[in-house]
């Protein structure tokens, strides 16, 4: 099992879980795919300026004019265009926000792990004391004092959860430093650093990985959670939570409003869940 | 088991004084309270008269005692916001979340926990594809998002509840159903793969050896087992109850600590916030506190130390 990994053993058994997969699966990576290509391409293929307002055409119903096939809001304008910059908008805060969790998370667990003693014990307290406090209050006491701004706010998100990158990682080095390998590397003289990084890193991917898959969502979430109660992305900017928030007031005349932000939210989030699940269980059984 | 205790009151006792002199420090020092909450055309006077008002012009020293002693007698300041004292402000909206969370908490363990038993003792059973579906979908819909169906589905569609408010009894039931829905799909995933994981021990496989009928080992060797990493996680879903009332409370205009907080927020009004994030520490302090001497009392591990 603690044999030298190379690249090509590496990137063979990376593949592996996505082949012979269920059709449940797969719909979710194709889900997936379309929420990514929205990521890159929502303004190209948007069909109006997401902006644009048609004061003429209010409260369109959809699926009814090709014009505006998920209808239109209080001001015209077209869904499928906000709909569109809203995932992108969304979609960006949460790779963003999910990669600046995960680098502070493993950096902390990492730095804790290596050094052990009272910097283990302080990042560990301070990790605890994170997870004891739901995050979204601590979330809301820092927008209370700076304002909202788009970038504290990316880091704001990128903040939530670290401690679980941070205690997974800590768990996996202290567990792989017994293993032969680490110990071997070290003994012929190999730097830690490159230790960590080129020889234990390969081996710790996998449960990190699920842990991004796990986070993924809930940084989406929490996104759409702040941004419903007004305090995440502003206007004229828009993203799927305030689209909501902003659907909510005409609720009982324009449930589109509500209904099509809310299923990109749950679709996007459930489909990474379920990929995210049966990763951990095709990683276990490897492991196994 | 006292020394146990002992240490667990002395640590929730730190995290509560760091936490007033941190969210103290960082609230003072980040921004001028007197900018924020006076028109940007308000005179230098103005200014000025109203940082002698609040205490805003002494050394954060001096605030942070004044601060902490007027706490101690209950004195937590007026709103710079309405002008009311910010006790009674928070006060008012305590017993509205508690009705909202308690009842919610106990409707949600009192679905989740058979439904977990069910879903480990009968395995592929329906109850349990519905626990474990559930459990999916809780972890992926948003719960203001959920809020919001019940309000079109039971308010604007079936026009069978109120949608806002908490004047009458029939105004809980959707955000206490929001709140429970969700709990009791953690809380039954989470039984249930305790239950199975406790099921598949040698001790389990030698009670049915002895030919003890099912019941019985679900009853009085599965459970028991089971409940001591159970305790922990309904401790966390009571800690996560406020985070929810962040949200849901908004969604139904119910008027507690978690629209207030809100509320609060947006506004600028720091007198409230940092005493409503006191009090959430006190609530989750307190929480884990119990979770802890609970764990302690029911852990013949710690209880025999």
């Amino acid at each position: 099992m603690a044999t030298a990994v190379t690249s090509r053993l590496s990137k063979r058994s990376f593949w592996a879980p996505f082949q012979r997969m269920p059709t449940s699966i797969g719909l979710c990576c194709a889900w997936i795919s379309v929420v990514i290509f929205v990521g890159i391409a929502a303004r190209w293929v948007a069909p109006y300026e997401y902006l644009h307002q048609d004061p003429l055409a209010r409260f369109s119903k959809p699926f009814i004019s090709a014009a505006h096939m998920l209808g239109t809001d209080y001001l015209g304008r077209d869904v499928v265009s906000n709909l569109l910059v809203a995932t992108q908008t969304t979609l960006m805060i949460a790779i963003i926000g999910s990669l600046i969790c995960a680098i502070i998370g493993t950096s902390l667990g990492l730095l804790a792990a290596h050094f052990g003693g009272w910097v283990d014990n302080a990042i560990m307290g301070f990790s605890d004391a994170m997870a004891s406090i739901p995050f979204i209050i601590v979330a809301l006491g820092v927008l209370a004092i700076f304002g909202s701004s788009p970038l504290l706010f990316v880091f704001l998100v990128g903040f939530a959860n670290w401690e679980r990158y941070a205690r997974l990682t800590r768990g996996l080095v202290l567990s792989a430093k017994e293993e032969g390998y680490a110990e071997a590397a070290r003994i012929v003289g190999v730097p830690p650093m490159r230790i960590y990084l080129r020889h234990m890193l390969p081996n710790i991917a996998g449960p990190l990985i699920v842990q991004f898959t796990v986070n993924f969502p809930e940084i989406i979430l929490l996104e759409s959670g702040l941004s419903f109660l007004g305090l995440g992305i502003q206007p004229p900017a828009t993203s799927l939570g305030l689209m909501v928030a902003d659907g909510r007031s005409y609720l009982a005349i324009a449930w589109w409003l509500v209904a099509f932000p809310g299923a990109v939210i749950v679709l996007t989030t459930l489909s990474i869940s379920l990929l995210g699940d049966y990763l951990r269980d095709r990683f276990d059984a490897r492991l196994r | 088991m006292g020394a146990f205790i002992l240490s667990r009151l002395f640590r929730a006792l730190v995290v509560l004084v760091s936490t007033v002199t941190v969210v103290f420090i960082v609230l003072r020092i980040s921004g001028d309270a007197a900018q924020q909450m006076l028109p940007d055309t308000a005179s230098p006077e103005a200014l000025t008269a109203f940082r002698a008002k609040w205490g805003l012009d002494r050394s954060i020293f001096e605030q942070y005692l004044i601060y902490v002693s007027n706490a101690l007698q209950g004195d937590f300041g007026t709103s710079y916001a309405d002008g009311r004292e910010v006790f009674v402000i928070v006060s008012e909206r305590i017993p509205k979340t508690l009705l909202l969370t308690v009842s919610a908490f106990i409707l949600s363990i009192a679905l989740g926990i058979p439904a977990g038993i069910l879903a480990a003792v009968r395995r592929e059973s329906p109850v349990d594809k519905g626990v474990m579906a559930g459990a999916v979908l809780g972890y992926s819909v948003p719960n203001f998002l959920l809020g919001l169906v019940f309000v079109f589905v039971f308010a604007v569609w079936l026009r069978i509840l109120p949608s806002s408010g908490s004047s009458t009894w029939s105004h809980m039931i959707l955000p206490v159903a929001t709140f429970a829905l969700f709990n009791a799909a953690g809380i039954a995933r989470f039984m249930r793969s305790t239950l199975i994981d406790v099921l598949g021990q040698p001790y389990i496989s030698a009670a049915r050896a002895d030919g003890i009928p099912n019941w019985e080992i679900i009853l009085f060797h599965a459970l028991p087992n089971a409940a001591i990493p159970m305790i922990t996680t309904l401790g966390f879903t009571a800690g996560g109850l406020l985070g929810g009332a962040v949200l849901i409370e908004p969604v139904f205009a119910w008027p507690g600590l978690g629209s207030g907080f809100v509320a609060a927020t947006s506004s600028g009004d720091l007198a409230v916030v940092q005493a409503m994030i006191l009090l959430f520490t006190a609530f989750m302090v307190t929480i884990n506190l119990t979770v802890d001497v609970l764990y302690a009392v029911l852990n013949p591990k710690i209880r025999m130390q």
